[in-house]
């Protein structure tokens, strides 16, 4: 391997490397979400096996609300109404109008882990915590990795709003921008998929 | 401050692992002290360490396989020799103790710090090459993925000399593995090892993905990609779908040890065949993981040693998918033993069969190929023959096994254990061997010595044989694995020949080191100045050995299978331009290691108990991947008269090899 020998200088492709580059990323993160889908499918799997193991312990009806989930549910769901708004005014250079919806998509994001966090909590204080019974450790274990990718998009979302205000709406920060996207919509299909299969189901 | 980490956590009162503790840290001394004596630290921290060049990288990779082996192999000497000696009133030399964290060692090691090491290697040094690119896709999450590897690796040595490793076998056995039942650090240390390591893993298997299928030269369609390009697609396939659930698996491991959930626990609704289950989802394609690219590099050797093109590509083609698709389907036949209906039994030993049709293909394929060609028996092709010859005893033994009722008399006795390593040492690492002395001239620019590879050959091979075959014998006469003393005295001689057979095996690993030593002080009679040392027939033979950071200059064009062969039928090859364009490489970045040595240090403390330094490894880590992800600054360019030069020198050597030599020598 040659002792590469070189200059280094700012990189200033044509636009072309910049969109195949932007297309191969975006490809990758795809197949990320798939394998991270795999991951929740196994959750899920867990929790089919698992969830009716009540041990003498309590069952979903002791234990979920569904006017409180179905509220956690719609601040998902708006946040990603809003993050689809900041992708717009992304895509358009709107600096300012990207950066208060994107604000606007973390709080609301912030607002769905903060009453799952509640949730959690009030559950734990009632000896009702994960290590109660089998039914309780995979259903802590479901929400908590959703709750747990939902944190990761916002200290994500936290470093995007920064890098906007520092740097602009440059090229990189549009690519990262656009998979931050794609990661929120797939937390909330995942999402989806939990609100049915352990509340709904649980309760009705 | 240190959790449960204090000085008795270093296992003074045994002599022979104290033994191997300082063996191997005086080694690690000896090595540093030379880098440091001959003032080698910046040379190795800026060609190498920080490194974002997929070839060297690769190399790295390589290396801590081989340093893996050697100490799996360790482990296997060990069991080997106990077991040959500790018959009825003799209890031979290891404590029971000592003996169950070997064997759990040993197959930890050999997957997944040996075996996936060695073939990511060998993918990241030859795939870029073999489709014409000038990198992978993600070239800084390839660094992140060795340093991953490495800090899983090295968290399993570390256990070693403090604390304990796992006493519960590699695959991890529910509930043993319970805090109940287990609570020193052995569990976790396997746990934590393997949860770094499949991190890598997932990465190396999403970048390769995307490499292929976005960043082929033009003209390479699918269907013309060398078949080494197909395996590697189908295994980071494979390793995409399967690792998630591994780590799945023992995440939830985790939280039974650690927060004391019931997800496995044979109490309060635990479900101890989950994990069997969700083990195996992974543990089964992970087999086919690591023999697919071994068939890959099999089929490369094959073809340009014989001097055709491969028999059968397409067939070749469609057997590595059906093979990819159906190891998903057999998982249950590890645990046919464990109370599940007929129907299901029936279904898994089915598809378990079905397997075998594939794999037969690919075998006929192969002979085909060496049918009428001009075959050249060199090294890989010794360990071509030699697995084609005896893996197909293995895949007998295997569709045996496949017969439920069968799987009840042979399980977990000795059967089993020479069954997968008759599918493994030939079928894996056979294969890495071969592609070892394969693509050693491209990645280090000389070749290696055949009479000491042959040498070494031949003492693995006799040397398989003599272990293996007993412990097919062993099976039927009903000894159980992993015991490390036994009464019935029948048993003795043929375990006897085993460690006999291990003994040679040994031998022929000291006649590879050999090879090693000889080939490097011998690199200036074996240069391969051609790039082009064995005649071959596809892409990465066109470039010089070892190749620039950019791999190719101008990026081929491709017009069929075997795409280098044509260039040459064509005289498209070695073609200097007036005019270059400018490369752009990845710069080298450090924080690929960074993350390593961080990752390791959360390890380290989650084993212990040490919960200030895990939140400070996770934190760190976590700043380490912010400040990297807003670099928009991590390109250097290799500008036209760079490439222009390189590429003239090397012009240069091969017009000076093809005038001192006859017409028609193989390599021009």
């Amino acid at each position: 391997m040659i002792n590469a020998n070189t200059l280094a200088i700012d990189s200033d492709h044509t636009e072309s490397a910049h969109v195949e580059n932007r297309e191969i990323k975006a490809f990758g993160f795809w197949i990320y979400l798939m394998s991270d889908l795999i991951l929740f499918s196994v959750l899920f799997a867990t929790y089919a096996i698992l969830g009716k193991n009540y041990a003498g312990g309590p069952t979903p009806k002791d234990l979920f609300s569904l006017p409180y989930a179905f509220i956690e549910t719609m601040f998902l769901l708006f946040s990603n109404v809003s993050c689809s708004t900041a992708l717009l005014a992304i895509e358009s250079s709107h600096k300012k109008r990207a950066l208060s919806w994107l604000v606007i998509t973390f709080l609301l994001g912030l607002g769905f882990i903060s009453m799952e966090v509640n949730e959690f909590y009030n559950m734990i204080i009632e000896n009702n915590g994960p290590d109660r019974s089998g039914f309780l450790s995979s259903f802590f274990t479901l929400v908590g990795t959703h709750g747990f990718h939902v944190t990761t998009g916002l200290i994500w979302m936290g470093v995007m709003i920064g890098q906007v205000l520092v740097k602009g709406i440059t090229g990189p920060v549009r690519s990262r921008l656009a998979r931050l996207g794609m990661f929120w919509h797939f937390l909330d299909v995942v999402w989806v998929g939990v609100f049915t299969i352990v509340y709904l189901m649980g309760v009705l | 401050m240190f959790g449960k980490l204090n000085l008795s956590a270093i296992p003074f009162d045994m002599p022979i692992t104290i033994g191997a503790v300082i063996g191997a840290l005086s080694l690690a001394l000896i090595i540093l002290g030379l880098i440091t004596y001959f003032r080698k630290w910046p040379y190795l921290w800026k060609e190498w360490l920080t490194s974002l060049d997929h070839k060297k990288i690769g190399v790295m990779y390589i290396i801590l396989a081989l340093i893996m082996l050697l100490r799996g192999f360790a482990d296997a000497l060990m069991m080997r020799s106990q077991q040959a000696i500790a018959a009825g009133t003799s209890y031979g030399y290891l404590p029971p103790d000592h003996f169950n964290q070997i064997f759990s060692a040993h197959g930890t090691i050999m997957i997944l710090f040996m075996a996936m090491p060695f073939l990511t290697g060998l993918m990241n040094i030859v795939v870029p090459q073999q489709i014409g690119a000038r990198d992978v896709a993600f070239p800084f999450m390839n660094s992140v993925s060795l340093w991953l590897t490495a800090a899983g690796a090295m968290l399993i040595m570390v256990s070693l000399g403090i604390g304990e490793f796992s006493k519960s076998g590699w695959t991890g056995i529910a509930p043993l593995f319970e805090k109940e039942y287990s609570p020193g650090t052995g569990v976790d240390y396997w746990m934590w090892g393997v949860q770094l390591g499949g991190a890598g893993s997932l990465m190396t298997g999403i970048n390769f993905l995307v490499t292929i299928i976005k960043m082929r030269a033009p003209g390479l369609t699918l269907m013309r990609m060398p078949l080494f390009v197909w395996t590697a697609l189908t295994t980071t396939t494979l390793i995409i779908l399967s690792f998630p659930v591994l780590t799945v698996a023992l995440a939830l491991l985790f939280l039974d040890r650690y927060l004391g959930m019931h997800i496995f626990t044979n109490d309060l609704g635990g479900n101890m065949m989950l994990y069997n289950n969700f083990f195996w989802m992974w543990g089964h394609p992970e087999v086919y993981i690591v023999v697919l690219p071994a068939f890959g590099i099999f089929s490369e050797v094959v073809a340009t040693f014989s001097g055709k093109r491969l028999f059968g590509y397409k067939s070749l083609v469609y057997a590595t998918l059906a093979i990819m698709i159906l190891s998903f389907t057999v998982w249950l036949h590890h645990f046919f033993t464990m109370g599940n209906s007929p129907g299901v039994n029936t279904f898994f030993g089915i598809t378990t069969m079905m397997i075998a049709i594939p794999t037969g293909v690919k075998v006929y394929d192969w002979l085909f190929t060496m049918y009428r060609g001009r075959i050249r028996f060199t090294t890989p092709m010794y360990w071509t023959i030699g697995f084609i010859c005896t893996f197909v005893i293995g895949g007998m033994t295997g569709v045996l096994m496949s017969i439920p009722p069968a799987d009840y008399v042979v399980h977990n006795s000795l059967f089993l254990i020479a069954h997968f390593h008759n599918m493994l040492i030939p079928g894996a690492l056979f294969g890495y061997l071969a592609g070892f002395s394969y693509w050693f001239p491209k990645a280090m620019g000389f070749r290696l010595d055949e009479k000491w590879g042959k040498r070494a050959f031949w003492c693995w091979i006799i040397g398989f044989y003599m272990a293996f075959m007993p412990l097919y014998i062993l099976g039927f006469m009903g000894m159980p694995r992993r015991m490390e003393h036994y009464w019935n005295l029948e048993w003795q001689p043929y375990l006897i020949v085993a460690a006999a057979g291990t003994a040679l095996i040994l031998l022929g690993i000291i006649c590879m080191g050999f090879q090693l030593l000889v080939s490097i002080l011998k690199r200036d009679a074996n240069r391969d100045l051609t790039g082009d040392p064995w005649n071959g027939r596809t892409l990465e033979w066109s470039t010089s050995s070892p190749p620039p950071a950019y791999n190719f200059a101008v990026i081929p064009e491709v017009k069929g299978i075997d795409a280098f062969t044509e260039m040459k039928e064509d005289g498209r090859t070695m073609q200097l331009q007036d005019q270059y364009e400018d490369i752009p490489v990845p710069k080298n970045s450090s924080l690929g290691l960074v993350i390593g040595v961080t990752t390791f240090l959360f390890g380290f403390a989650m084993v212990w108990y040490i919960w200030w330094l895990a939140v400070a490894g996770i934190l760190a880590t976590v700043s380490v991947i912010i400040i990297r992800a807003a670099d928009d600054d991590i390109e250097k360019v290799i500008t036209a008269d760079q490439v222009k030069q390189i590429e003239a020198e090397h012009y240069q050597r091969v017009q000076a090899v093809r005038g001192s030599m006859p017409e028609g020598s193989p390599g021009l």
